[in-house]
């Protein structure tokens, strides 16, 4: 049984942690794109991003102001237990999210969205999310939190079987380039696609494929990696850089998640992570002792079945393994 | 990064000192620095209410900005960090601001349009400069050296409040319109839509089409 003070003390550091320092994983491909950008300004704002992230840390302070929508991830083992039920966690993950919004501080960015009320501590109806997800032949307890930005370089299209990869391929470089001018997407971005599932699966897989994979990370799809990489070579050849500044860097990398979906259709959703990927898990294990990480590891092989039985064997590995 | 010419100015500004920035240079700050943004403006724009205090020889430099900030014990402000909102939001009540504060920079995320330079910002004697990134909020955040009032807070909230911050070596910020009013994300944007048109040739259309595409209300979307 694990205690809810460990819940308490992972979802309050993780905030703390997500706002502050930015993943290896993002500033690894960020000084990438320093070697690779051939242009003053887009130079420019990469190395400048470089600075940031160091006095961020340096100064435990928000890498950015705008700390976006704090929200949480939970991926419950299947034989995990906490005291006081998933009714307590749920209480835990939204006090935690008023502690830090005071003690970070993180910015209240969440009101109501009619009288503009702000409870001024991130809390409120449907506020935060929580996302619940399960693993099998476990007994531990993760928990991600992302602070995206929510204003632009989000979209979505019903697109159809007969519109193919062009469909796709128009519709992403149409999201890029529409919230890339003038940097409104905060890009380089992570780019997350959505493709099929019902309309919000479709919105949900690409938020997640955006905010809960690392940079380098393929699907385990041969083909669905290759187009990966197709959308990403995309998008930097578009001719943008950060800021919407001429130059070469727009996605640091793409990632795709699929949904089956109806047959008449192909629904798809691009979402951007921004230079500030905020990104942070923390897990409980059985006996309270909590490690930290900045990969959510939130697509497991369990995750991504394909039939109606799984088993660890029928994957690629079980993330209990790990 | 020797292409790029960097200024250091004294707030507030003259005209004189903001000449020289062109498009694309780079420039810190030391002195006052204000925020205002939607709150404010419908505030004392929209409602008419005083500004709560003299900016004359105070600060003629309006952030819109947000700080990720709380209230100490002690009374005080702790600022995490400052970024920039997007600025085009704020286009309706530009004119009508700058005259009546007499504000030379305008700081935001983004730019605003650029026949708003023209028409307004440059005629005015402002220009108009953008923060890098869009997210230096701990290289801003360390910036400020203080707060040295806030207004508002209770009724607009952190985010809206109208904060003065003293500043020291505040920035980076680059140079998006000069005072003749030319705009450097404009002329990048240019300078991108040529290559545009390229990245979609071969790639044909999808069936279902959306408004927006046709601006007609009257079309079908098939």
């Amino acid at each position: 049984m694990i205690a809810i003070e460990q819940i308490d003390e992972a979802a309050y550091t993780i905030m703390e942690k997500a706002a502050i320092d930015i993943p290896d994983d993002y500033r690894d491909g960020i000084r990438g794109m320093v070697d690779t950008e051939k242009k003053d300004l887009s130079s420019f704002v990469l190395k400048t991003m470089l600075d940031n992230w160091e006095a961020a840390t340096g100064d435990r302070r928000p890498m950015c102001a705008d700390t976006g929508l704090p929200r949480y991830y939970v991926k419950v083992g299947n034989e995990a237990s906490v005291e006081g039920g998933f009714v307590a966690v749920e209480r835990s993950l939204r006090a935690a999210t008023a502690r830090a919004t005071q003690a970070v501080p993180l910015r209240p960015n969440r009101v109501h969205p009619l009288t503009r009320a702000d409870n001024n501590n991130n809390v409120g109806v449907n506020a935060p999310e929580i996302e619940w997800s399960f693993e099998p032949d476990a007994d531990w307890i993760d928990i991600t939190t992302v602070h995206k930005g929510g204003l632009f370089g989000t979209d979505y299209r019903m697109l159809f079987p007969g519109d193919g990869l062009d469909g796709i391929k128009r519709f992403y470089l149409d999201t890029l380039i529409a919230f890339g001018k003038r940097g409104l997407c905060c890009q380089p971005a992570i780019v997350g696609v959505g493709l099929g599932g019902s309309k919000d699966t479709c919105m949900q897989l690409g938020k997640q494929a955006a905010c809960l994979r690392v940079v380098g990370d393929r699907n385990p799809d041969p083909k669905i990696a290759e187009l990966e990489l197709e959308l990403k070579a995309l998008a930097n050849g578009i001719g943008m850089g950060p800021m919407g500044f001429v130059g070469s860097s727009m996605a640091v990398d793409c990632h795709i998640e699929i949904g089956y979906t109806h047959t008449g259709g192909m629904p798809m959703s691009v979402h951007t992570f921004c230079l500030s990927s905020r990104r942070a898990t923390a897990r409980i294990h059985a006996d309270g002792r909590i490690d930290y990480r900045t990969d959510p590891r939130w697509f497991t092989p369990y995750m991504r079945r394909d039939s109606v039985d799984w088993s660890p064997d029928a994957g690629a590995g079980s993330e209990a393994a790990s | 990064m020797s292409e790029l010419k960097e200024h250091h100015l004294t707030l507030p500004v003259g005209r004189d000192d903001i000449a020289p920035l062109a498009p694309g240079d780079i420039v810190y700050f030391d002195g006052v620095v204000y925020t205002a943004r939607e709150g404010v403006y419908q505030k004392v724009i929209g409602e008419g209410q005083p500004l709560p205090i003299d900016l004359t020889g105070l600060s003629n430099c309006n952030f819109h900005c947000s700080p990720a900030a709380s209230r100490g014990a002690d009374g005080g402000y702790r600022i995490g960090g400052v970024t920039a909102t997007a600025s085009f939001r704020f286009s309706k009540w530009m004119r009508q601001w700058l005259e009546l504060t007499g504000t030379r920079i305008i700081m935001g995320k983004g730019g605003m349009p650029a026949n708003d330079y023209k028409e307004i910002l440059a005629p005015l004697g402002a220009v108009y400069l953008t923060t890098v990134g869009y997210g230096t909020g701990a290289l801003l955040g360390r910036g400020i050296t203080g707060v040295r009032d806030a207004f508002w807070l209770d009724e607009l909230g952190i985010a809206q409040a109208m904060w003065l911050f003293d500043v020291k070596r505040f920035g980076p910020f680059i140079v998006d319109s000069d005072l003749d009013g030319n705009s450097l994300f404009a002329a990048q944007g240019e300078e991108i839509n040529r290559g545009i048109g390229k990245l979609y040739d071969g790639l044909k259309a999808p069936a279902l089409h959306r408004y927006g595409e046709t601006d007609d209300r009257e079309d079908e979307v098939l």
